[in-house]
């Protein structure tokens, strides 16, 4: 069967990258350090305005591995939604060591923003309040340093992930992996305006219908001996490995985001990959949420 | 005294148990360690793909040889039945991916690419590659990546390659699947016609977003209740001007592979009696056979040669899967009657 008269070419300039998962955990260890200790420039702080949600938190069970202890997850900050396309070009002119010219290859590969014309413009067709997409780990982070944030963990993500529009925790809802499934199998959605469909529970905007999002520690799959992600090798996504080890064996729109996250690397830069920012919170917990709400 | 007579039957069956694998993996072996050793000569070639139900050309008695396979995985839609379009994941394109013909020996560099606006991350695991995955991990590629890996084939048959990231089988559903041919050294032997054909089992459900689009189902492939059972991808893929042909006198050798992701076929070709099957794609050769199991992510290969004209019709013997659900295609054969083997009498009505 020929299909090609049915697919809508949309090619960008591909690179390759050959290598094998296995190597990835060490590279990035290798890399974070180098990041930490000779990042280029110190970041010029911008501001921006947008909302945080106040999460509670709380303890959940991933979806990975073979501990089937409840996680904690300590209440914190998300935004509301995505670090979008005017935001990311301000913080590019703030910051020209993250232009798409002049960033270090060792931070974001060639793809990094390459649907850009060049250095400070975003494409013609772009909507300026779009999800930023094609940047890498390492430039979502110097983001979220120089607007005094930082990317939220995959437990934290995955705990909000939980919602939908009415509960805290949709998970065992009959219809709740099937609803994100349908919203992630639209091509090119990208390249929407953020904040056009319902919040979830916690107020927190396109958490499926956009975009994939970067998390602090995206690859925690691939680590060991961290106390919350238990022994998890890669192995276990593949094939009927994954099927053994997923605690929720039909939420298939939650192993289609942990498959997406195990083919990354921090360099990366993927077309319908953003982020959104999060921040550690010392509020009370109860007033805090109060307060969120009402505010809606 | 029965008690005895059991006990040592039972260690008898056992010592020819031990005895009988121990042979047996050692038959396997020897041959695929020798096949490690045979050398592949030259520079790299980029290997010929086909779509089916076309296959590439015949190994032939060539040397072992270094190939370059690439592939892409798309997303995208398609016919999957009456004008009635379908959201397709493919390797190169088509549903069955490409067939890939290599011969024992060949040296492969498998280069992977995921077309930049697929939404998600493939890989490509093949059966006939001995390593972690049959390649799988090392050729997970995020959206508008590539990657690669390269094996060596050591291990004749034919196997089927499919996408294994999780969820497995979605990926596989939706039409993520191909198949391999490793040629034993010298080749399968000549034959007039070859044709690649493959299963697949399809659960569709109306779209939420994109109206009068079908798309996977998650609940009916878990309970294993397709609504289509499809040879090549499409309900008609081998049926009106697609047809396969052969003519009479000609021996026709089909590569029949099954992606599933959830049904075992029972392949067999109405009116003829396949005279050599190589059962699941190995090197078992079985003779007269009327309808071979092809297992879901299995394959085998049957010849068989025409001797009457007419329109032979290829089904999974299961046969609401032919008559409900769209497995079911044809071989056209032309040529002279052959009265001696058979001949349609009319009789007339006094």
């Amino acid at each position: 069967m020929r299909l090609t008269t049915y697919i809508r070419f949309v090619f960008f300039a591909g690179i390759i990258l050959s290598s094998v998962l296995q190597s990835c955990k060490d590279d990035y260890a290798e890399v974070e350090k180098t990041f930490q200790n000779s990042n280029p420039q110190p970041l010029k702080s911008i501001s921006t305005s947008i909302t945080m949600a106040y999460i509670p938190g709380g303890e959940y069970k991933p979806f990975y591995g073979y501990n089937t202890e409840l996680v904690k997850v300590q209440p914190f900050l998300m935004d509301e939604r995505a670090v979008t396309n005017r935001e990311y070009l301000a913080f590019v002119k703030a910051n020209p060591s993250w232009q798409k010219t002049a960033v270090k290859r060792i931070y974001a590969d060639t793809a990094y923003l390459q649907h850009w014309p060049n250095d400070t413009t975003l494409p013609k067709d772009a909507n300026p309040d779009a999800p930023i997409c094609n940047v890498s780990w390492f430039a979502a982070k110097a983001y979220a340093q120089c607007v005094g944030k930082r990317l939220p963990t995959l437990d934290e993500w995955e705990f909000v992930a939980m919602a939908d529009a009415v509960s805290a925790n949709a998970r065992n809802k009959p219809d709740y992996s099937d609803k994100i499934i349908d919203l992630y199998l639209q091509k090119n959605r990208q390249y929407q305006a953020v904040k056009q469909s319902a919040p979830n529970y916690w107020g927190i905007y396109n958490m499926f219908d956009l975009i994939w999002e970067w998390t602090d520690d995206f690859n925690s799959l691939l680590t060991t001996g961290d106390s919350r992600s238990g022994q998890y090798e890669d192995k276990n996504l593949f094939c009927a490995g994954s099927a053994t080890t997923a605690t929720d064996i039909l939420n298939y729109a939650a192993f289609m985001r942990f498959a997406l996250r195990t083919t990354l690397k921090a360099d990366f830069s993927v077309a319908n990959l953003g982020f959104r920012c999060a921040k550690d919170t010392v509020v009370q917990a109860n007033n805090q949420h109060e307060k969120n709400f009402k505010n809606q | 005294m029965k008690i005895k007579y059991l006990a040592l039957g039972a260690c008898l069956s056992i010592a020819f148990g031990i005895a009988g694998c121990k042979s047996n993996s050692e038959q396997g072996k020897s041959s695929a360690t020798a096949a490690i050793d045979i050398v592949a000569s030259g520079n790299p070639e980029v290997a010929e793909l086909t779509g089916a139900p076309k296959v590439p050309a015949p190994v032939g008695n060539r040397g072992a040889k270094k190939l370059i396979v690439n592939l892409v995985t798309t997303e995208m839609e398609g016919i999957i039945a009456d004008s009635i379009p379908y959201t397709f994941w493919t390797f190169n394109h088509t549903v069955p991916g490409s067939f890939i013909r290599l011969r024992v020996g060949d040296e492969v560099t498998l280069n992977l690419k995921n077309e930049a606006s697929s939404v998600l991350p493939h890989n490509i695991d093949l059966h006939a590659v001995t390593g972690p995955g049959g390649g799988a991990a090392a050729t997970s590629s995020a959206p508008g990546k590539e990657t690669s890996f390269s094996f060596k084939a050591i291990n004749p048959g034919l196997y089927v390659y499919h996408c294994a990231a999780p969820p497995v089988p979605m990926h596989i559903g939706n039409g993520m699947y191909g198949l391999i041919l490793v040629e034993p050294e010298g080749g399968l032997p000549k034959v007039d016609r070859e044709y690649y054909i493959m299963q697949g089992d399809f659960y569709t459900k109306a779209s939420a977003i994109k109206k009068g689009l079908l798309e996977f189902d998650n609940e009916k492939a878990v309970a294993e209740k397709p609504d289509y059972v499809l040879f090549n991808g499409k309900k008609g893929a081998l049926l009106g001007n697609n047809m396969i042909e052969a003519k009479v006198g000609e021996t026709v050798r089909l590569f029949v592979g099954n992606g599933g992701p959830n049904l075992t076929s029972s392949f067999h070709v109405i009116g003829e009696i396949f005279d050599n099957v190589y059962l699941e794609g190995g090197s078992t050769i079985s003779h007269n056979i009327q309808t071979t199991v092809v297992p879901a992510g299995g394959a085998a290969i049957v010849e068989f040669k025409c001797e009457v004209p007419g329109e032979y019709v290829l089904v999974d013997h299961a046969l609401s899967r032919a008559f409900n659900k769209g497995a079911i295609g044809k071989l056209k054969v032309t040529g002279e009657a052959n009265p001696k083997v058979f001949n349609a009498k009319t009789l007339s009505n006094h």
